[in-house]
């Protein structure tokens, strides 16, 4: 049962060979005995999960259940839930109890009557590649407990790749899913920008933040986007768009599929084994009938630079609203207003989100803006262009999720550019609101390496599809770490 | 461009963080990175490019200006730091 995917836990419950308390206890009983070690969970509370699985028991009794009711999920602590805990990672958050559900939470149980098994770690504000920035303390990688899991996702990623969680949710600001994903031997997809609600989840860098699965294959993935897409009214840039069922089209066979390669992926920076794993699954996609054509995105390499500008402009924006008056910590001891702001900025938020506020409260000040921010949303226009003028020539866009595999605990941490480095391949996709995949696709010195899928705007089901064809044909995605 | 320890301290109040002078020389050399970085922008010529501020090109919707959520008052100021009354409390900001 823990190894299964979310299709046979449907089988099985709705054959009643297991029920949904019995599943969740399964699941919540790993979580005590390895989350210790891997810290993946930052709450966990049996009594909330097994309410919800009960109440999902009684829907599979009544004959009201639906695909993925009863299903236990990890959630990435991003997401408001009420009553519980929810963190975001931070000091400024660790004793904040939702008062109410993000709408991805309220999709999940209230709708889909998926069950929580708890909320994950992640790097403080999802603003790091490690995992290294929460205040909860970093998150170990299943397949080696002395490299990082990726991030920001990296709680929800060693969670699946350990098994803790048949499949959790994550969000992606500039590849928060998929490089994860790579790292941890998982699918994970980025939808279109405006797919999925924001609303609830708390706000990084408003536009490009998107929510999204992390599972074990992407027909796992298909199963979960189904509950978290849909028009929203509470959030201002939700998209109104007829509803799809991802799991549709997973089976169309790929011939003729045109596969664009940009040659700025395949060039330097790139750790060489893991571009010849990347290679060996792009000449597995061309025994499968896909062809190759070479493209280009030749403004991708200002990607992080315009990247670490937008992104703590409207992080600086977002996050001036930890003031300790309404929510969240409040520091002991002020004399007045200003200095209760001030502490309880200082103390509340870790080096590396007081960083980014302090870049954005530059960039976005008289004199800078200019220069700083109209140019790096200029850049942001070019490198969208790109993708368009690509997008004409392939159907959809191949290279590597991260240039390395799973760097050591502590490798990155003091130096904030070798980290924005990491996210190399998938900020671009975030500033042109693309969806985006991390697909399994070998090892290298027995870590993961994820093939990065980019798709046009709205071609999730595409992406789905391209990656459950690689999925039948290899094996991959089906490897598990050696847990203790 | 190189940020000054000066500029460091006005940035840091600019946010309202409290900010030490050794906290203010580790970050100058941090931003400092960060911005060499980000400098490469600097290079490309973007005349007559359209600033993209939003990944879709639509406008922003409107609604009727009529009430849609319930009172939840008291739920949402249970998680305050301090309330009286139905007022969050704050230091004394008008003598």
């Amino acid at each position: 049962m823990i190894n299964a995917s979310l299709k046979q836990l449907s089988q099985a419950l709705a054959a009643r060979q297991i029920s949904s308390v019995e599943l969740s206890t399964l699941f919540l009983d790993r979580i005590e005995r390895l989350n210790p070690t891997l810290n993946a969970f930052v709450t966990v509370d049996r009594e909330k999960s097994l309410l919800m699985a009960r109440a999902a028991d009684a829907r599979i009794a009544a004959g009201t259940a639906g695909p993925l009711t009863g299903i236990p999920i990890a959630q990435k602590d991003i997401f408001c839930a009420e009553g519980w805990t929810t963190t975001c990672g931070s000091k400024m958050l660790a004793n904040f109890v939702s008062p109410y559900d993000a709408t991805v939470i309220h999709k999940m149980h209230a709708e889909a009557g998926l069950v929580s098994l708890g909320k994950t770690n992640m790097d403080e504000f999802a603003m790091g590649s490690s995992n290294e920035t929460s205040f909860f303390g970093p998150v170990r990688n299943p397949w080696d407990s002395s490299r990082v899991p990726g991030g920001s996702s990296g709680g929800s990623a060693a969670a699946v790749a350990a098994r803790l969680a048949p499949a959790a949710t994550g969000t992606d600001t500039g590849g928060s899913i998929r490089q994860p994903a790579a790292l941890c031997n998982l699918t994970g997809l980025k939808p279109t920008y405006g797919v999925v609600s924001r609303y609830g989840m708390i706000a990084f860098a408003s536009s490009l933040d998107q929510a999204g699965p992390m599972a074990a294959s992407a027909e796992d993935c298909a199963l979960l986007l189904n509950t978290m897409v849909g028009f929203d009214e509470r959030d201002s840039t939700s998209l109104d768009r007829p509803v799809e069922d991802y799991t549709a089209g997973l089976d169309k066979p790929l011939n003729g599929l045109r596969i664009g390669l940009p040659k700025e992926f395949f060039g330097e920076g790139c750790d060489a084994e893991v571009m010849a794993a990347v290679r060996a699954a792009i000449a597995e996609y061309e025994k499968l009938g896909a062809t190759t054509v070479e493209v280009s995105l030749p403004n991708s390499h200002l990607s992080v630079p315009a990247y670490y500008v937008i992104a703590p402009a409207e992080a600086s924006s977002n996050l001036s609203r930890f003031d300790g008056a309404r929510y969240g910590y409040r520091a002991p001891d002020y004399a007045n207003l200003e200095q209760m702001y001030e502490k309880t900025r200082a103390q509340g938020f870790g080096a590396e989100v007081k960083r980014r506020i302090m870049i954005g409260a530059y960039v976005l000040s008289h004199g800078y803006y200019d220069a700083y921010y109209l140019q790096a949303q200029r850049i942001r226009r070019l490198i969208a262009d790109d993708f368009v003028a690509a997008f004409k020539q392939c159907d959809v866009i191949m290279g590597p999720t991260s240039p390395s595999t799973a760097f050591k605990l502590g490798e990155k941490a003091a130096d904030p550019v070798q980290m924005y480095l990491s996210d190399i391949y998938t900020i671009a996709v975030n500033l042109a609101g693309l969806p985006g995949m991390s697909v399994p696709c070998g090892f290298v010195g027995g870590l993961p390496v994820g093939l990065q899928l980019i798709g046009n705007y709205f071609a999730e089901g595409q992406l789905l599809n391209v990656a459950h064809r690689y999925q039948q044909a290899t094996d991959w995605h089906q490897r598990r770490a050696v847990i203790a | 461009m190189s940020l000054t320890l000066e500029q460091v301290k006005r940035i840091a109040h600019l946010a309202r963080i409290e900010i030490s002078d050794d906290e203010a020389l580790t970050t100058q050399g941090h931003l400092n990175g960060i911005f060499q970085l980000i400098e490469q922008m600097q290079a490309v010529d973007t005349r007559g490019v359209e600033p993209m501020a939003h990944a879709q090109d639509v406008s922003q919707r409107l609604r009727e200006d009529t009430v849609t959520e319930g009172d939840r008052r008291s739920a949402y100021q249970a998680v305050a730091p301090d309330v009286e009354a139905g007022l969050y409390l704050v230091p004394k900001v008008i003598e």
